[in-house]
């Protein structure tokens, strides 16, 4: 497959779509960060997490519509504005639905998934009806747009760059606040004992709510910096469900390292592999290696130590 | 059966053989009378779905294992079989026009000269009717022996079923030459020159899949009242106590799954005869999941509310979608949550609940022997996933 390829154009090409991968890694990372503190400090399989990463989506081409129509002088920083409102509109609903639903389902992982299933298809809807079957794109400020030549064969968009840098800022904010601040402690303490954290005072039911906000919060962001890289319809979480799950259970479910590392190994693998093979064979030799790989090692690449 | 009746309590077997019996007169003769042709090879597809829901019962309602890839198996059942009504659809003089004739017609359009080698064997029905059943439980056997003799299950073991389904669907859509890609094997005409088109063809179609319907009913009575089943059901509730007791639990878990799988081959090819094409819509995640709520709603612990709850969503979604297509996905949704939420047991649960006692009364009001005590009915409604890990 490496045929009719001069050396300095394999890096090249290497480079660029490791700078594809890179991207994609991005919005699995920010994906897979919700999902990971979902499912790997809550233990609940939220199959909704796509549907409220495009909330956050569609709340930020919500922001790009009015601003340009409105204030267009404010147009080239409306980005940050329309992330914190999706944070805050993911994020809110995601209490909504902990506490209407999620609740009551601790004890049975496998009916959280049906359930949240069910909400995802509602909210699917949801949007179809709102926004319309159609994908629908934002517009980006001049200073996001165009790209940056390292050398003669390789060019980065800045766009990408960006997300890349966003994504880099949440998961040290993520981190800090999962494993520097009190209330990450208390998180921490409450997944590891339920019953003692209780019992030393911390209100579970009011982490468990909150801990679920901030992963559909996160996932709302997701979705913010997912519009600048592709178009979003009412079915695009969809497509990305199954991969970020893998990407969750492949790192090792508590570990927020791990997702990362399996995110890049994943994103990584397929980019490089769509170049030379088909996007379809590509896809198909990731989750297979994925499978295999989680078949040998079940409980994922990095493990949290935990006496249980 | 004799041994399954020796073995279940006397009043519960003899209702399950009454509730079977009630079925199959209401799939045999009631609908039938009642429909007319297309109404009733609607209601055929909708029973080929049963296949899968049934395995299902089996499969997390007995055992506590959730596949969210069974449409992986009702898929390979239905290629298997179209694949063979395809090979004698596309015969030499059929495709004359085409530029290498003998060939199915997408192969033609996709630049392929002959027919790949694992088309070959497809050219005989036997070989094809084994296939159906074998390939898919070789599939669940190849994968249940991978991941339950890891240990994987549960929620992991959900999701990478559904990957897998997400894996055949990106294959047989990106495998165009050799799948026939997003639109599926179609075109389908002759089952050994008997045209299956034809309003007769559908109708003895429609009673050669109710037969099997409830044969595969009575294969799962059998095996669910069986040493067997009471071990699936040992294993659900508590896996390890089993293990310690010196079962391999792998075992038990990898037969469950490949006779679920197995069963839901056999709806996938019933589909495919009924229908006249195969597709990978019925392959995927989405399909899958939705399967998974057919069992749902019947009740996952029970065979015949299986049957019934696939037919019941079946028709809602007919209905809704012919009047009211927005809808549907809202009704489904809240479908699945109501499901969870509310009626974890399903129509069977709700039977259970509030008509079986009077069932039970008026049956036993003409007999002199008092039936049977309520804990055999009880014990089969309780909870299932009572194993919090």
């Amino acid at each position: 497959m490496f045929e009719g390829y001069s050396l300095a154009e394999l890096g090249s090409i290497f480079a660029m779509q490791g700078f594809a991968g890179l991207i994609l890694f991005s919005v699995f990372v920010l994906m897979a960060l919700g999902l990971a503190i979902i499912f790997g400090q809550m233990g609940v399989i939220n199959m909704a997490h796509g549907e409220f990463m495009i909330l956050g989506a569609y709340v930020t081409y919500l922001c790009s519509t009015l601003v340009s129509q409105h204030a267009p002088a404010l147009f080239p920083v409306y980005f940050f504005v329309a992330m914190i409102l999706a944070f805050i509109a993911s994020g809110l609903l995601g209490m909504l639905v902990e506490w209407g639903m999620i609740r009551f389902l601790y004890k049975r992982p496998l009916d959280t998934l049906l359930a949240t299933w069910g909400l995802s298809l509602i909210l699917q809807q949801i949007f179809r009806s709102v926004f319309g079957a159609r994908e629908v794109g934002v517009v980006l400020p001049d200073w996001l747009m165009g790209s940056v030549a390292v050398t003669d064969t390789i060019e980065v968009p800045i766009n990408g760059l960006f997300v890349m840098a966003l994504t880099m800022a949440i998961t040290v904010v993520i981190y800090v606040v999962m494993f520097r601040s009190r209330w990450g402690q208390g998180v921490r303490a409450v997944m590891q004992n339920r019953t003692m954290a209780g019992a030393v005072g911390i209100n579970t039911e009011k982490v468990d709510r909150y801990t679920f906000g901030l992963g559909c919060g996160i996932a709302g962001v997701a979705g913010s910096a997912f519009t600048m890289v592709g178009s979003t319809g009412p079915t695009s979480g969809q497509l990305y469900i199954v991969d970020t799950f893998l990407v969750v259970v492949f790192g090792g479910a508590q570990s927020l390292l791990g997702t990362i590392a399996s995110a890049f190994a994943i994103s990584q693998a397929q980019s490089t592999m769509e170049f030379f093979l088909s996007g379809s064979t590509a896809k198909v030799l990731t989750l297979l290696t994925v499978i295999v790989i989680l078949m040998l090692r079940p409980q994922g690449l990095f493990v949290l130590k935990v006496r249980r | 059966m004799k041994q399954a009746i020796q073995s279940g309590s006397p009043f519960r077997v003899t209702g399950e053989m009454a509730g079977v019996l009630l079925l199959a007169l209401f799939i045999v003769v009631v609908l039938p009378l009642g429909l007319d042709t297309f109404r009733l090879n609607m209601v055929g597809k909708y029973l080929t779905y049963a296949f899968v829901a049934l395995g299902l019962v089996l499969c997390w309602g007995s055992a506590g294992i959730l596949s969210l890839g069974q449409g992986i198996f009702f898929g390979l059942g239905g290629y298997c079989m179209a694949m063979f009504l395809k090979l004698e659809a596309s015969s030499p003089e059929a495709t004359k026009i085409q530029s290498t004739p003998g060939i199915p017609d997408f192969m033609d359009w996709n630049q392929l000269t002959a027919l790949p080698w694992f088309w070959e064997p497809f050219h005989s029905l036997t070989f094809s009717v084994v296939a159906v059943v074998a390939v898919p439980a070789l599939l669940a056997f190849v994968v249940g022996l991978a991941m339950f003799k890891r240990r994987v299950g549960g929620v992991y073991f959900a999701i990478i079923t559904q990957a897998f389904a997400a894996i055949l669907t990106i294959l047989i859509v990106g495998q165009q030459g050799y799948t026939g890609g997003i639109n599926g094997i179609t075109d389908l005409r002759t089952l050994k020159g008997w045209d299956i088109r034809t309003d007769e063809a559908k109708l003895v179609l429609y009673f050669v899949n109710a037969a099997l319907l409830i044969g595969c009913i009575l294969l799962c009575l059998y095996v669910r009242h069986s040493k067997l089943g009471r071990i699936l059901v040992a294993l659900r509730d508590k896996e390890d106590r089993v293990r310690f007791s010196g079962y391999d639990v792998a075992n038990f878990k990898i037969f469950v799954f490949c006779f679920a799988a197995a069963l839901s081959a056999v709806g996938g090819a019933m589909f495919t005869l009924q229908v006249g094409f195969m597709s990978p819509s019925f392959v995927g995640i989405v399909p899958s999941i939705e399967m998974v709520i057919y069992c749902a709603v019947g009740g996952r612990l029970s065979l015949l509310g299986a049957v019934y709850g696939t037919l019941l969503v079946n028709w809602a979604k007919t209905l809704l979608s012919e009047s009211f297509p927005e809808l549907w996905l809202f009704a489904m949704g809240a479908l699945f949550i109501g499901v969870v939420m509310v009626f974890p047991n399903g129509l069977a649960g709700l039977y259970q609940q509030y008509l079986a006692p009077h069932v039970k009364r008026a049956l036993s009001r003409g007999r002199t022997i008092a039936p049977a005590p309520a804990s055999a009915t009880t014990s089969a409604i309780v909870p299932p996933h009572t194993a919090a890990d």
